[in-house]
């Protein structure tokens, strides 16, 4: 009986039995990469803006507080996006010829808003609120990145879930003093003690901080409400609170 | 390609006489070594298929267009066009789930359990047993993806480091079904490969056809039928017999645990594992027998699959089935036993609620109607048996959809009470899965050997020393293929 096959085919078949694990361990070894990739997450990418507004020069240069244009982070979930007329408060004086400010002139002449493109956009099954966050002392630039530095407004990171749920999980470390949060520049001091891993060391410290926000913040104080009804087991206010973070509907309701 | 003359002579000379004693034959006297491979390979190579194979593929084919079109409906409208709603959240989907699984489980008893114990009559239905399994779990499989709402993300149940920074809840036995029905559809279909090699040899080397010698060669991975790969075949097949046996049990103990590990009344028993898998297997066989008699009468196979292959699956479904009627009775005296009103209530409401006659049809089929296998009669008549089987099919889809439903319809809250029905898209898609089954068997039937002819060539032999009483010395299987 003639030959069926050609003696090559030997060395061909062992290849693709043997390769076809490498090729289906690479493929899912590029999802996961492509997945997390800047090409996906689009951290780092400048997004197109009706005017080519500079976070470095508002900021850094002429030292304008975040809350001057979003003036709802404390109060409201959405952080909100100054009206025409805040941009106006100064740019109807200063620079009001520069054709790059057009956009901003015609926004208040005919009253249509200035159309941003969104550049932090969490998806719609997602809950966030700006206020709480601010309340329990996470600093704008844990999620924002160095706002000050940037000319152009990018991601700092990806908002992918396990992203949040790094700091949810385990939220001293990304936690500052209330008076900090607007200060892009501050830095932990080495000294104190709440740094990662420490924090279930002083339940008492951190019951006072959570006490202090829960007067200022109402749905703080309802997550409060819903810690004291947590059963014994969960006896440190850490754990608690660690459990009302990750719980699948705080974010997803 | 074709065994020597002699050993064809000495096996017609001396088959025909059969010590008294004896059982029944496995297969019947008068075969040869070459008659069992031109038999069985001329069904796949040379003889045109039946006009019933034409039917029946015809009929199969329109019932997956129907799968199809109901699949493209859920897709595009949602789970809400089944008759699933709270109270009854689970419905057809998982019941026929089960359903499905359970059938498998037959095919991997046969081709483990059996071979281990040195059964030699499964060797001529063990092959389309085992292409019985994978189809089953094929069509098992499409119900909890389906059932997912968005089976595009099916991947979320398997646990690998993602972006979300979760795991799925290894606590949940949803997770373990996930783990216990890949490794066997995985393992199953290994088995069923492993096994067909030396067959793939022999159609390799009687295929007319460049492209079936091409193909067949492919998939025969370089069989030459030497020694060497005779003790490799072997091993292997028997570690893979080995690896086996064990899913026979897990497979259907996890399904069980989706009830009860549950607290629904109806559901949190542990008599659910053993009833479980003993039901599988009742089931298993029930459809083994429901396809062994007409293939058997189509394609005149009844030399191969004789009166005592269907004697012995008879009594496997005898004894499974008290097993499984076991369960129905425990299952009752704990709901009395337990003193705990709402367990109490699952069984007066199975028994007297609306679903009293499912419940009714369901103890008729799977207890009543199986009694009848107490006679031999009815065990060695086909078209007999055939009728039990497809009864003890119905009986054990009845008692998934009492399980699931009744359970879940009326639970602790009688404000939260409800009732389901499945609707239209429910039966279209059980009968496209019907569709896909068959239609899948058809295809099997007409490319791959449905009877394994180098383990029948085995038993040529092995009748001759049984029943004939000269020995031969040669290699049983003769030469390679």
């Amino acid at each position: 009986m003639a030959q069926l096959f050609h003696p090559s085919m030997n060395t061909f078949s062992r290849m693709t039995i043997f390769g076809a694990v490498f090729l289906l361990g690479g493929a899912l070894w590029l999802a996961s990469v492509w997945s997390r990739s800047n090409y996906v997450t689009e951290v780092g990418v400048v997004r197109d803006q009706p005017v080519p507004f500079s976070h470095v020069h508002h900021v850094a240069g002429l030292g304008i507080d975040c809350r001057y244009c979003h003036t709802s982070v404390e109060t409201s979930a959405s952080a909100g996006m100054p009206s025409t007329a805040t941009c106006m408060n100064c740019h109807a004086h200063i620079w009001k010829q520069s054709p790059l400010l057009e956009p901003v002139r015609a926004s208040y002449r005919t009253g249509e808003s200035l159309e941003w493109t969104r550049v932090h956009d969490l998806p719609d099954f997602v809950y966030f609120n700006h206020s709480v966050h601010v309340a329990a002392g996470v600093g704008c630039v844990s999620c924002h990145g160095r706002v000050d530095k940037m000319p152009l407004m990018w991601r700092e990171h990806s908002l992918h879930m396990d992203w949040c749920l790094e700091c949810h999980r385990n939220p001293e470390p990304h936690r500052r003093p209330r008076e900090e949060v607007f200060n892009l520049a501050w830095e932990r001091p080495t000294k104190e003690p709440t740094t990662p891993g420490s924090h279930a060391a002083k339940p008492a410290d951190h019951a006072e901080a959570v006490a202090g926000h829960a007067q200022t913040d109402d749905i703080h104080l309802a997550a409060l409400e819903i810690a004291a009804a947590i059963p014994p087991g969960y006896d440190s206010d850490v754990a608690r609170q660690v459990t009302i973070l990750t719980s699948c509907s705080t974010c997803h309701r | 390609m074709t065994p020597p003359d002699h050993v064809a002579t000495q096996a017609a000379a001396h088959s025909s006489v059969q010590p008294p004693d004896a059982p029944p034959p496995v297969l019947e006297p008068g075969h040869t070594l070459s008659t069992v491979t031109d038999k069985i390979s001329s069904i796949v190579l040379t003889a045109p298929p039946p006009r019933s194979w034409y039917f029946g593929l015809a009929i199969s084919f329109a019932l997956v267009m129907l799968l199809m079109w109901t699949i493209t409906q859920l897709l595009w409208r949602g789970v809400g066009i089944w008759g699933i709603n709270i109270p009854v959240g689970w419905g057809f989907d998982i019941v026929n789930f089960v359903w499905w699984i359970g059938i498998g489980h037959a095919g991997t008893l046969i081709s483990a359990i059996l071979l281990l114990l040195r059964q030699t009559w499964r060797t001529s239905i063990n092959r389309f047993a085992e292409a019985m399994t994978l189809f089953a779990v094929a069509c098992a499989g499409l119900y909890p993806l389906l059932h997912m709402g968005r089976p595009w993300f099916f991947y979320w149940l398997i646990p690998y480091p993602n972006t979300m920074g979760l795991w799925p809840q290894f606590r949940s036995p949803l997770v373990w079904d996930v783990f216990a029905v890949s490794t066997y559809a995985s393992v199953s279909l290994l088995f069923w490969y492993v096994g067909l090699i030396p067959d793939l040899a022999t159609l390799r080397d009687r295929s007319r056809h460049r492209l079936g010698r091409k193909v067949y060669g492919m998939l025969a991975m370089g069989w030459r039928g030497s020694a060497l790969h005779w003790h490799r075949y072997e091993t292997a097949y028997l570690l893979l017999a080995g690896l086996a046996t064990p899913l026979v049990i897990s497979v259907h103990t996890v399904v069980s645990f989706d009830f009860a590990v549950g607290q629904v009344p109806g559901w949190h028993t542990t008599i659910f594992p053993p009833y479980f898998v003993a039901g599988a297997i009742f089931s298993g066989f029930a459809m083994v027998v429901t396809l062994a008699v007409p293939l058997r009468a189509v394609y005149g196979l009844q030399d191969f699959i004789t009166e005592r292959h269907l004697d012995n699956m008879a009594k496997i479904m005898l004894a499974t089935g008290w097993i499984v009627a076991y369960g129905y009775a425990m299952e009752a005296f704990l709901s009395w036993y337990s003193g705990s009103p709402p367990e109490e209530y699952v069984l007066v409401n199975r028994m007297f609620g609306p679903y009293r006659y499912q419940y009714w049809a369901l103890l008729a089929c799977n207890i009543a109607v199986p009694q009848l296998m107490w006679s031999r009669t009815v065990r060695r008549t086909g078209w007999m048996l055939f009728i039990v089987s497809i009864l003890i099919n119905v009986g054990m889809w009845q008692e998934r959809y009492i399980i699931v439903v009744t359970s879940l319809h009326r639970d602790f809250l009688p404000s939260s009470w409800g009732m389901y029905h499945g609707t239209k898209w429910d039966w279209s898609m059980f009968a496209g899965t019907i569709g896909l089954f068959l239609a899948l068997l058809f295809v099997f039937l007409r490319l791959l050997p449905m009877i394994s002819i180098f383990e029948m060539r085995t038993l040529v032999e092995e009748e001759k020393h049984v029943h004939g009483g000269h020995s031969d010395t040669s290699d049983p299987r003769g030469p390679a293929p």
